[in-house]
Order: C-alpha cells, then sequence, then structure tokens
C-alpha cells in the first residue's frame, strides 16, 4: 500500500508515500485511544480518531481505490469492536465512500493547507454521520435522528483535532 | 467481456465494495447472525492493546491531575523544585493508587456484604467505538465464567448486560444505548415500567399513565422482572417529568456514574441482593416463574 502511483491527470498534485508500516501502525493506534482514552476522559468520545485516520490517508495517498479499501478495512474493524448492537458494515459503509471521496478530492486539491484541512474533515465528518444516519433508517429501519447541535460541534472539535494530528501524521511520510 | 476504462475502475470498486457491505448487513438482519468469528478475531488481536492502553491512559490520567495542576505551586531554588516535583511525581502515582484501591475496597465491601450472590469484578479496558452504541469491553470473559446475558453493576447501581463474550473479554451493553432496557418500577409507589437508554446519558421510563403520581428525585430500582437483574437494585433517580400522550415522558440520571466506569460486578446470577431500605413484607413480589435461577424471597 505503501508503494508510489500515478495519477490520472493530476500529476502536479504531489503522492505522499509512507514509512513502512505507519499506515498499519496509525490505525491500530487510533483504535486504540478511541477504545480506551475515554475511559478515563469521557469528553474524549466525541473524537472518531478512526475516521480522522482514513481521511488523512486519503487525501495524502490521492488514490481512491486504496482509499476505499482503507476506509473499508478501518470502518470494518470499527464495527467488530462496537459490539454486536452495531452490524458489520455500518461504520464499514460510511468509511468506504469516505475513504473514496476523499482520496478523490485529495488528488484534485491541494489539501495540504491546515485550513483546507480543517474545512474537508468539517464536511467529512458530517457527510460521515449522515451516511451512518442514511443506513441506519433505509438499510436497518432504525429511527435515528437527522441533525442535532451535537453533530455540529463534534464536526467543530474533530476538525480543530484533526489539523493537528495531520501535522503530527505529516511525520510519518518519506521525504 | 466488457472492458472497463482505468478512469472508472475506482468507481466499479466502490460500488462492489458497498454492494458486499450492504449484502452483509442483509445477512447479519436475516439469520440474525453479527459476524461472530471477525468479532472475535478482532477483538482477540486488539484487546492486548487496549489493556495497555487503558492502563497508559489511566496513569497518565493520574500524572495529569495531581503532577501538573500542582507545578506552578514551586518556587523554591532548582534542586529543591526537583526533589519537589520528584515528590510530587511519587505522591500523584500513590495517589492514584490510593484512589484504585478506594474503588476496589468498595467492590470488595460490596462483594462481601452480598457474599450470597456470585459475582465477578472486572475492569473495564475500552469503550464502544464510535456513537453507534454504547458499550464498554471488560478484561474478564468466557474462562472466569462470564456468560451473555448476565448483569453487570457497580456498588451504585444498574451499569448493563454483558451482550457478548470472548475467551478472555466481554462486551456490556450500557444502559444509556437505544437497544438497552431493564424491567424497573418506581420505588415509593411500586409503579412498574421498563427504563431504557436513548443513546444520551438520561434513561428514560416509558409506560407510566399520565394519571399515576411520580415525583422529581423518586428513587427507580430494578423489579427483577427482566430475568437479568435482581429485584431493588438502584437503577437511578427521577430527573424529569413530562405529560405525553398517553405516557408521561419520565427521564431518569443513571445511579451508576456509566461515563466514568473503571470496574464493575459482573452478576452470575437471578439471587436477590440485600437491600438497606425498609419495606413491608406484602410488597415482596414473587419471582418471575421462568426466571433462568429462581430467586428467592427477598429477605429484608
Amino acid at each position: 500500500m505503501n508503494d508510489a502511483f500515478d495519477i490520472r491527470g493530476e500529476s502536479h498534485i504531489e503522492v505522499h508515500k509512507f514509512r513502512a508500516g505507519a499506515i498499519i501502525i496509525a490505525t491500530l493506534l487510533a483504535l486504540v485511544i478511541q477504545s480506551s482514552f475515554p475511559i478515563h476522559f469521557a469528553k474524549a468520545a466525541v473524537l472518531d480518531l478512526p475516521l480522522l485516520v482514513t481521511i488523512y490517508f486519503g487525501l495524502s495517498r490521492r488514490n481512491p481505490s486504496t482509499g476505499l479499501l482503507l476506509g473499508m478495512v478501518i470502518g470494518l474493524l470499527q464495527d467488530s469492536l462496537s459490539g454486536p448492537t452495531v452490524p458489520l458494515g455500518l461504520y464499514g459503509i460510511a468509511k468506504t465512500i469516505i475513504g473514496y471521496l476523499d482520496s478523490s478530492i485529495g488528488a484534485r486539491l491541494d489539501t495540504e493547507h491546515p485550513a483546507a484541512r480543517f474545512a474537508l474533515t468539517f464536511a467529512f465528518f458530517i457527510t460521515h454521520q449522515g451516511l451512518i444516519v442514511i443506513t441506519r433508517r433505509i438499510l436497518l429501519a432504525q429511527p435515528e435522528p437527522w441533525f442535532n447541535m451535537h453533530l455540529i460541534v463534534a464536526a467543530l472539535v474533530n476538525a480543530l483535532v484533526a489539523v493537528f494530528l495531520f501535522l503530527l501524521l505529516d511525520r510519518l511520510r518519506k521525504n | 467481456m466488457v472492458a472497463i476504462p482505468s478512469r472508472h475502475k475506482s468507481l466499479v470498486l466502490l460500488a462492489g465494495v458497498v454492494v458486499l457491505q450492504i449484502f452483509m448487513l442483509a445477512v447479519q438482519i436475516k439469520r440474525d447472525s453479527q459476524g461472530r468469528l471477525i468479532r472475535v478475531w478482532t477483538v482477540g488481536a486488539v484487546s492486548p492493546f487496549e489493556r495497555a492502553g487503558s492502563n497508559g491512559f489511566g496513569w497518565v490520567r493520574d500524572t495529569w491531575r495531581h503532577y501538573f495542576a500542582l507545578q506552578n505551586t514551586t518556587r523554591e531554588n532548582e534542586q529543591i523544585r526537583r526533589e519537589n516535583d520528584a515528590l510530587k511525581l511519587q505522591l500523584s502515582q500513590l495517589q492514584g493508587k490510593a484512589a484504585e484501591a478506594d474503588r476496589l475496597a468498595a467492590l470488595l465491601n460490596f462483594r462481601r456484604s452480598h457474599a450470597q450472590v456470585p459475582m465477578i469484578p472486572a475492569r473495564v479496558i475500552g469503550v464502544s467505538m464510535g456513537t453507534a452504541s454504547r458499550t464498554i469491553q471488560l478484561d474478564r470473559g468466557e474462562r472466569d465464567g462470564i456468560r451473555k446475558d448476565m448483569g453487570v453493576i457497580t456498588p451504585d447501581g444498574v451499569v448493563g448486560k454483558v451482550v457478548e463474550t470472548y475467551p478472555n473479554e466481554a462486551q456490556v451493553l450500557l444502559l444509556t444505548d437505544k437497544d438497552s432496557g431493564v424491567g424497573a418500577m418506581l420505588a415509593d409507589s411500586r409503579i412498574q415500567s421498563p427504563v431504557g437508554g436513548q443513546g444520551e446519558p438520561l434513561l428514560v421510563m416509558k409506560y407510566v399513565p399520565n394519571d399515576d403520581t411520580v415525583n422529581l428525585g423518586e428513587r427507580v430500582i430494578t423489579n427483577g422482572m427482566d430475568r437479568i437483574f435482581p429485584r431493588d437494585l438502584p437503577v437511578g433517580t427521577v430527573a424529569e417529568i413530562k405529560s405525553g400522550n398517553p405516557f408521561k415522558q419520565i427521564r431518569i440520571k443513571p445511579a451508576a456514574n456509566l461515563e466514568r466506569l473503571e470496574e464493575v460486578l459482573v452478576l452470575q446470577s437471578m439471587r436477590p441482593l440485600e437491600t438497606k431500605t425498609e419495606e413491608s413484607p406484602a410488597d415482596a413480589k414473587p419471582p418471575a416463574p421462568n426466571a433462568a435461577t429462581p430467586p428467592p424471597a427477598v429477605r429484608r
């Protein structure tokens, strides 16, 4: 997954490669922190670190195929660890689509600026929650509100955290 | 065979992967299967890291609370400051351990005072991944005797029930989850109604008619009808009452602090726990007729 590849017609946008094992370790760390951190810091439950990792590697790798596959793997892992009330595929579908969308956008725009990262993470967080609501309402026939203020606050918090987290993850890139 | 233009390949892959997962969802719903094998593998692979992460974050939290918060108080010379910092760090670790010892002592006392009821103490090593569910993960599993549908409590009150077990871990559905519920009643008026979660910090009591009188602050306890929890365990207190149609909208503040659970007790039987509240014998209701482990009469 760490090999370079060509992007059709967008060769002026830099494709970033990462150190060996960086994506796997970052993904595992995101899942462990997502699971352990809120035990001691309850407010941290508002973060969706697996989503932020999906967005980051999608934007950096800029390959829709690897982006959607990484999103699917992270989403299914999240489903597996969420207990039997969350069916396998709920986060999987949402993160697959997010992985595809953000790597497609990453291939067309410069997404290195913190403001762009903030705005994109905000938009992807809302889209991700929207996809979960659609899956729950249409495929699982479960009542779920479309919108609440908590969603906006959570999106803002995640976007802010993403700016700093992405700077940290930038250090995993090969120069 | 129709050739797919290379620029559409990722789109085709996306469609394929999404359809595959929709199919997987459909299979789970239709067959009521929950992909247990995948979950067992994933939990088995990730839980050792979760244990380490949980311990690590606990240490960081204790250090943060007791060390950094006090750091500005040191205005001594460098040598004394260093010694002071080292002592404070040591103190913070001891305070963390003392707090943990207090919690464990409370659990132990609770367990001793209900020695006739078999319980398994367990530590929380993980919480649910995201907002779609409210679960916690315990460091004890099938090998320790934990089984599906066992009740989980703290000395403060009901926490939830075990929904999945693995060899060394178990997942507990918290009372606050949308799919959660417990057979309950109001302690004073003895009105019975299930209490469930809404995915929010407060619980909801569902079927209390508008004509019935309910008071703010009234205690809500288990009624033993769900065959998971014995009678008279604290569920919470009435925090909000509104008229509804046809039932009142009653919101309950959970008795146990479900936002911050570190150690819990898993109930291995339905035997009732002795409670200190005084009640007339006439109020004691008979056990559920088809209870898994029929509870004897409530001792008071």
